[in-house]
Parts: structure tokens; C-alpha cells; sequence
């Protein structure tokens, strides 16, 4: 049955006066499909995006080091669950959209199709890839739905800690030997591009964004977040002596903006549709931990059945 | 209050898809006296693994000294339709605020 055109105008005059739209709400289908695909294409990219750095937490040059590491993998596992759980309230199950992902059919951010090298792409990640996602986050976390918003507000309190730990690798990488020097500059010559793309096609490409920002979904454009993010990171950069590869960055005096060159769309358009250079790769990891753990889950299951029936049976011997 | 989930099986699954694993309401009392506060929720076998997996996932900075974990199908809410007539009690009697009341002018009451 289509939404009825009085319900929806009742639901938008909701969204403009700023209330939030909680789960047993009368929403739009739309909406809630539209929240359902945003969502969890988040929460998979939370999951997604431990393996990159997964694969660096043995080899972590330091125990201090490792130890960051394996808490803030561990936070983007909680991240994917923060989200999942919101997903859950639109009325999906998270068995359903894991599925969907281990199957290859859901999207994730591509940035997590690129490969990390050296140690120092771990540096350039924890300061781009989780710089970028504190922008949007903190957009994201006056989102519409409920749910959704209040996922986002905890996963800000711990990204600062993500990006400062990536910050201060590569501080010290960038003030280290030539050779560690050359890595972290390696590093931010292959990142900082697809950071820019992570906050997705420009508005007037992008097919979502009309209808995400008309519900209170998104509260800013791609455009505007993604200029934000350069305003930051420029002089974060300056500061570490490390230079961003972009030979038309340079500030505007009239916007107060940095402006910087034209992103190469093709690629991106490559990579979400697949041909990313581990998407893969990625998904096989995926599958596999999931087999992997699946002796964990089972356990679980038979733990719980033990404990039942031996609760059952205390209570038939005292009722004897 | 909690958030509505829709799928909310009532007993232990017996597959691997732990999605399927009953879904537990999770509740954190932040430190120094603060009420209990709605954090998400996690899915798992019993009570005592959802309070682990509570932990684990909501807990990881010394946001709680305490947790609750309920049964999502345990919880009773109101419901959106039910909100003008079933709150409507509470709004309409302005004799249950200070300011119904007049004090003489320049008397400080608190
Ligand atoms: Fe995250
Ligand atoms: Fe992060």
C-alpha cells in the first residue's frame, strides 16, 4: 500500500520541527529503505574495515603501539554492532544483512579495498580514514532516526582516540629516519585521495542525497563535509612536515576554504563496483573469520542448552 | 524507552546464525549515582553472555558500574498512537508546577 500523502506531510512537518523519528513511528516506506541501505552498509564497513588493520596488529612495531591498535580494532567491531542494532529496529534481522555481505551483495565504503603496505598505513588510516569518518559522523549524529543518531554520538566519543593514535604514528614515522619518513609520505600520497572519496560522489551526482537530506537524514552534503575535512587536515599536515598530494592545494582567501583538485570519479566508480584492488580479498577474509568462528557460536548454543537443562532439572527434583 | 525490535525470537536458536540468538536490551548505570540509561542491545544465548556481550560492547571505557540486560521481549512500551490521550493526564494539570502558586512579590521562595 502507497503511503498516504496526509501521513507523509504529518511525517515531514515531524523532521522539520526537529523531532526524532523513532522506531514504532509511522515512517515512509522510503525512509525506512532508505535507512536500512545507509545503515547497514555503514555497519558492514565498521566490520570491513578491521581487516586492513587487522593485519597489522602482529606486527606492530612496539607494544604500545599494538596495544592501540588492538583496542581500536576492537572499537570498529563495537561500531558494527552499535549500527547493526539500530538496522535492527527498522524491523531487519542482522543475521539477514550479514548474509548479505558475506554473500558480496551489500556495499561497503571502498576505501577499505585498498591495500596497507607498510606499517605507516596504519598511521595514514587511523588519521584520514577515521578523521573522515569523525566528520560525517558528527553530521550523523543528529540524523533523524533515533536509533540511528544515538549509535553515531557513541561511536564519536571513541573516534578522537582512532585518529589521534594514526596522527601520532605518523608524527613520530614523519620525524624518524629517511626511511621511515619515505613510508609515512608513501603512505599519505596513496590515502589521502580515497579519503576524499569516502564522503561519496558530489551532491549533484549523487542519486541519495536529495531524498536523505529533505528526511533529516543527512544534514549536510558530500561536498560541504568533504571541504571540511580538508580545512582540518591541511595544517595537521604542515604541522608533521608531511605534504598532501595535490599540486592545486592552496587556500581561498574569499571562502576561507582550501581548494583542491579535481577527484578522479573513475576510480571510485571502479572500485565500489568490485574491481577495487582487494575487494576480493576482503570478502574471502570475511567469510573466512565468519567460518572460523563458527565453532565459538555453536559452543555458545550448547553452553546455554547444558545450563537449561540442568536448571530444569533442579527445579523438577525440588517440585518432587 | 528501549528501542522496538521486530525480530526477537523467544527461544535458543540451534543453527550458527547468531543473529538469530534471542535480543537483549541493554541498560548502563553510568558512575557516581546516575539512573539507568537505554544503551542498544545485543543478541545472545542467556542472560549471562548477553551481560558479557554488554559489556564488551558498551562498556569498554568505564561508561557503567552497572548493567542491566532484559529480554526485548519482556519489555512493555507505550505506543506512538497512544501518545496525545495516554500523556494527556500530565499536561493538563498545571496546579502540579510551582508556578501555579503566587507568593507575595520580593518573597524568595527557593
Ligand atoms: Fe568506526
Ligand atoms: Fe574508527
Amino acid at each position: 500500500m502507497p503511503d498516504s500523502p496526509d501521513a507523509v506531510r504529518e511525517f515531514e512537518a515531524r523532521i522539520a520541527a526537529g523531532e526524532t523519528i523513532e522506531p514504532k513511528d509511522w515512517m515512509p516506506d522510503r525512509y525506512r529503505k532508505q535507512l536500512i541501505r545507509m545503515m547497514s552498509q555503514h555497519a558492514h564497513s565498521e566490520v570491513v574495515g578491521m581487516l586492513p588493520e587487522g593485519n597489522w596488529i602482529t606486527r606492530a612495531p612496539t607494544l604500545r603501539r599494538k596495544l592501540g591498535l588492538l583496542a581500536k580494532v576492537q572499537d570498529e567491531a563495537g561500531h558494527g554492532l552499535y549500527i547493526y542494532c539500530g538496522t535492527e529496529t527498522l524491523g531487519i534481522d542482522r543475521a539477514e544483512l550479514v548474509d548479505q555481505l558475506l554473500a558480496g551483495k551489500a556495499k561497503y565504503s571502498s576505501i577499505f579495498n585498498y591495500p596497507t603496505l607498510t606499517w605507516a598505513d596504519i598511521g595514514a588510516i587511523g588519521w584520514f580514514v577515521d578523521g573522515a569518518a569523525i566528520v560525517n559522523q558528527t553530521m550523523l549524529a543528529k540524523a533523524s532516526y533515533g536509533p540511528y543518531a544515538r549509535a553515531m554520538v557513541r561511536i564519536c566519543k571513541e573516534e578522537n582516540f582512532h585518529k589521534r593514535q594514526g596522527y601520532e604514528i605518523m608524527a613520530t614515522l614523519s620525524a624518524g629516519t629517511p626511511e621511515q619518513k619515505r613510508i609515512a609520505q608513501d603512505a599519505v600520497n596513496r590515502w589521502w585521495w580515497p579519503s576524499l572519496m569516502m564522503f561519496g560522489p558530489s551532491d549533484k551526482d549523487s542519486p541519495n542525497s536529495a531524498e536523505l537530506t529533505r528526511w533529516g537524514i543527512k544534514r549536510k552534503g558530500n561536498d560541504e563535509l568533504r571541504q571540511r575535512f580538508v580545512n582540518l587536515t591541511v595544517g595537521q599536515a604542515v604541522a608533521i612536515d608531511l605534504v598532501l598530494p595535490d599540486p592545486e592545494l592552496r587556500h581561498d582567501a574569499e571562502t576561507g576554504n582550501w581548494h583542491f583538485g579535481p577527484i578522479d570519479w573513475d576510480e571510485f566508480t571502479r572500485v565500489v563496483h568490485g574491481d577495487g584492488p582487494l575487494n576480493r580479498e576482503r570478502l574471502a577474509a570475511r567469510q573466512d573469520a565468519h567460518r572460523a568462528g563458527a565453532w565459538v557460536r555453536d559452543a555458545a548454543v550448547a553452553h546455554a542448552a547444558k545450563r537449561a537443562a540442568a536448571a530444569d532439572a533442579v527445579a523438577k527434583s525440588a517440585a518432587a | 524507552m528501549a528501542d522496538d525490535h521486530s525480530a526477537a525470537p523467544a527461544s535458543v536458536a540451534t543453527t550458527s546464525r547468531d543473529g538469530q540468538w534471542p535480543l537483549w536490551e541493554v541498560f548502563l548505570q553510568p558512575p557516581r549515582g546516575a539512573p539507568f540509561e537505554h544503551a542498544g542491545s545485543v543478541h545472545a544465548v542467556d542472560a549471562e553472555s548477553a551481560l558479557q556481550n554488554a559489556r564488551d560492547v558498551y562498556a569498554r571505557r568505564g561508561e557503567a558500574v552497572n548493567i542491566w540486560v532484559v529480554p526485548t521481549t519482556a519489555i512493555t512500551a507505550s505506543t506512538p498512537e497512544d501518545v496525545g490521550p495516554f500523556f494527556d493526564p500530565g499536561n493538563d494539570k498545571p496546579y502540579r508546577h510551582p508556578q501555579f502558586y503566587s507568593v507575595p512579590r520580593g518573597v524568595r521562595v527557593y
